[in-house]
């Protein structure tokens, strides 16, 4: 970091005659990182969507050979084109793992947060370059190693992305890879998260004041915090089950344990619970993780395009952090079902409702903040509003699962995945969107085709609640989660077993709508209308004040901030924005 | 292109980016012990029977490897404050004595590990010798790393202290947070697992 530092100051002035390899593929700048780690990101999603889309047409036409792509599988996953349960369940774990962990995480905070926050403070790069490059590859091998594991004996890991033990401890090699995979991406995390804190501590221009920072900034500090201090209980939970696979231990494998009639040969004097314990103290956080970085993005588009400051930033500001302080004291809400006792159930029910205020608090601001302004209905803008009641249907979903005695009914049903997809998919997912189409501009010159645009967003919106809200009402009859068959061995889920073929079409409709999205994604790089400001959405924040594409240290001149971020339509201005650095 | 902060502190945080850098970074490391640490809580608790330590494992040798460790850190300080009253000899000196004497705790535990080995007593045997083996190797792993990082700095990493002495004092302070961190820990150790 230092070094580089010192390196950089004696090449100044010819930095571009830095080498290819180093300008794009070992590269220390936070932009190409930021890139990298979105376009990695968007690939392990499209791959995860695959993998989906299989498991989709094995639960509507079960035993039914999936048409083309069966014959490329294997005779070991789907023999004659028909999926085994056995591969069925890889499908189900990978896609969690993928979805989670190597798309959309990597794509908010390291290809977001990598790319505009920096930008946002005002700051010549990260705090520490080269950890940055190292978090990247770190995610990049750890991305590689799970995708490898479908080559290991027996296939990938095939317990759930939550790998519950003692199932996990038993399973095929898969699951060896899967926990080095995670040692990778938990290292990546890791070296990212004190990155982004120190880089928003320290590197913030002068007069940006924490209480002037662009909310996103706030929502990928509070989320570097969750992964700084969430995800090592999870990694010290990965050791144990790696001990339990590989040194016989039984950290996880309680005493007389059956399997296949057979007791298994362990010492014992395990608990299962533990492994559940841990994994979810990293994976509650990891929810919010997920959908803090989308309430900021949405954010900066909904202030950028009603024209008018946030309502009430400072309570938003205060939310999230209590949000992120909260998310720590709810973790077993996902283990009401395991027996652990009504008193904790009690607990934590509480505080799941406690949770659900600052949630609502964020999501009403937003809400409220529309109102009263001149909206502009601009791609990024589209897909902002729809996050709004898409992310206000997942957050209400969750609250009968939040108490522990309609959990009982819904617990593992469909509901629960309707419920947390409508949090992440149109949810988090259409923010994501909304801030490549908002920031596209800013990497590239060039906008995205808004036609274009608006057929991807009115295509994938439609299929995006074809297919999840089906989900709600078969998880209300009762059908559950991970069954390989979709369920249809039994009797109460006769009737609702239709809305498997309803389902499976909207999801490979909307995988369709996608491809608006990749030709328009690369289309516009090389042809897309040149913007002819550095400003084009004539917005407020810092990002917009370097020259477009920003070079290696962002900023011509290093700015001074003087203003509060959203200064939209400031009674009096010369403009209906000013920017955060234009002096008073 | 230069990042601000990198040597010198900023005015209104008060820290440099390492110092703020590695505090965080061992704010992680206390939850991946913690988790560990609240594992062996919970499986104790819920284990009917639970050997004492001392029963199985040898209390003069870890006795013997936590003065070697404490020893080591109180080099590590006198490493650093050599380097503040810019005496780059006794740095050298007293660096070199800290991975020293963490290479002869790394040998006295491996005895002791040997030694269980030799009486048949695998991490498989029980969830005491399995929590024993994996917290002491988990923590044995950390010593490997401080080894690495401070033989750098003793060797091929001192050349900084020419150029950049400030920066380099920074370096030896961060390694130092980390070394007492991973001293720290020790300390938890022992008695957990070998007296309680």
């Amino acid at each position: 970091m230092d070094t580089v530092a010192t390196l950089d100051h004696s090449h100044a002035g010819h930095e571009h005659k830095a080498s290819w390899w180093r300008t794009y593929v070992f590269s220390v700048d936070h932009k190409v990182i930021g890139i990298q780690y979105a376009i990695t990101a968007l690939v392990f999603m499209l791959f995860g969507f695959i993998l989906m889309i299989m498991m989709r047409w094995q639960i509507a036409y079960p035993g039914q050979p999936i048409p083309w792509v069966g014959q490329f599988l294997g005779d070991a996953n789907a023999p004659g084109g028909i999926m085994l349960p056995e591969f069925y369940n890889q499908l189900g774990a990978m896609h969690g793992t993928i979805m989670v962990f190597l798309g959309v995480v990597p794509l908010a905070v390291g290809g977001f947060g990598n790319y505009v926050m920096p930008l946002q403070i005002g700051a010549p790069d990260m705090a520490f370059p080269r950890l940055n490059m190292a978090s990247y590859w770190s995610y990049f091998v750890g991305g590689v190693v799970m995708l490898l594991s479908f080559f290991a004996q027996g296939g990938a890991a095939n317990s759930g992305w939550t790998s519950y033990a003692p199932l996990s401890i038993i399973a095929t090699s898969g699951q060896t890879w899967w926990l080095f995979g995670m040692v990778f991406l938990i290292t990546s995390s890791l070296l990212g998260s004190v990155n982004f804190i120190v880089t928003i501590i320290q590197l913030r221009a002068p007069g940006l004041t924490f209480m002037r920072l662009p909310f996103f900034v706030w929502t990928q500090l509070v989320t570097a915090f969750l992964l700084l201090l969430a995800f090592p209980p999870l990694e010290s939970a990965a050791v144990l089950q790696l001990m339990d696979r590989l040194a016989g231990t039984s950290f996880f494998m309680p005493s007389g344990l059956v399997v296949s009639g057979a007791a298994v040969d362990v010492s014992g004097g395990g608990n299962p619970l533990l492994w559940q314990h841990l994994f979810w103290f990293l994976a509650h956080p990891e929810v919010y993780v997920l959908i803090l970085p989308a309430l900021g993005i949405t954010a900066e588009i909904v202030a950028n395009n009603t024209r008018k400051p946030l309502w009430g930033y400072r309570v938003m500001v205060y939310s999230a952090i209590f949000l992120g302080f909260m998310s720590f004291l709810v973790w077993a809400h996902h283990m009401f079902l395991t027996g652990m006792g009504t008193a904790i159930s009690a607990f934590f029910q509480t505080t799941t409702m406690i949770i659900s205020i600052p949630s609502v608090v964020i999501l009403s601001a937003l809400v409220i903040s529309l109102y009263g302004g001149s909206l502009r209905f601009t791609t990024p803008m589209l897909f902002a509003l729809a996050f709004l009641p898409m992310f206000g249907i997942g957050g209400l979903t969750g609250l009968p699962l939040g108490l522990a005695l309609p959990d009982l009914h819904l617990h593992d049903t469909y509901y629960v995945i309707g419920h947390f997809h409508y949090v992440v998919a149109p949810g988090t997912i259409f923010a994501l969107f909304a801030g490549i189409y908002y920031w596209f501009p800013k990497a590239t010159g060039r906008k995205m085709n808004d036609l274009l645009g608006k057929i991807h967003f009115w295509g994938t919106f439609v299929c995006m609640n074809g297919i999840f809200f089906p989900m709600l009402i078969q998880g209300l009859a009762g059908m559950n989660r991970r069954m390989y068959d979709g369920a249809e061995m039994y009797q109460h889920t006769q009737g609702v077993l239709v809305w498997n073929g309803t389902i499976l079409t909207f999801a490979w409709v909307m995988g369709l709508f996608q491809l608006f999205f990749i030709v328009n994604f690369f289309w516009s790089m090389k042809k897309g209308a040149k913007v002819t400001s550095d400003n084009p959405w004539k917005a407020t924040t810092l990002e917009w004040a370097t020259p477009t594409p920003p070079p290696h240290g962002n900023f011509v001149t290093p700015p001074e901030v003087h203003r509060d971020p959203y200064e939209y339509s400031v009674p009096g201005a010369v403009q209906d924005f000013t920017p955060q650095n234009e002096r008073r | 292109m230069e990042i601000p902060y990198t040597v010198e502190s900023r005015e209104d945080t008060g820290l440099n980016n390492v110092k703020l850098g590695i505090w965080l970074f061992l704010a992680s490391e206390v939850m991946l012990f913690g988790g560990l640490f609240s594992s062996y809580v919970l499986l104790r608790v819920g284990a009917e029977t639970w050997p004492v330590g001392a029963s199985i494992l040898s209390v003069p040798i870890a006795a013997f490897n936590t003065v070697v460790l404490i020893a080591s850190s109180v080099t590590m300080v006198m490493a650093w404050a050599s380097l503040k009253m810019n005496d780059f000899g006794k740095f050298r000196l007293y660096l070199g004595s800290t991975v020293g004497l963490a290479v002869l705790f790394l040998v006295v535990k491996a005895y002791e590990y040997s030694d269980k080995f030799s009486h048949d007593l695998y991490p498989s045997e029980s969830t005491f010798l399995a929590i024993y083996f994996t917290v002491t190797g988990l923590h044995a792993l950390h010593i490997i790393g401080g080894i690495i990082v401070n033989g750098y700095f003793v060797g091929p990493g001192s050349k900084m202290w020419k150029t950049a002495p400030e920066q380099f004092t920074n370096r030896i302070e961060a390694a130092g947070l980390y070394w007492h961190f991973v001293d720290l820990v020790w300390i938890f150790l022992f008695p957990v697992l070998y007296l309680l």
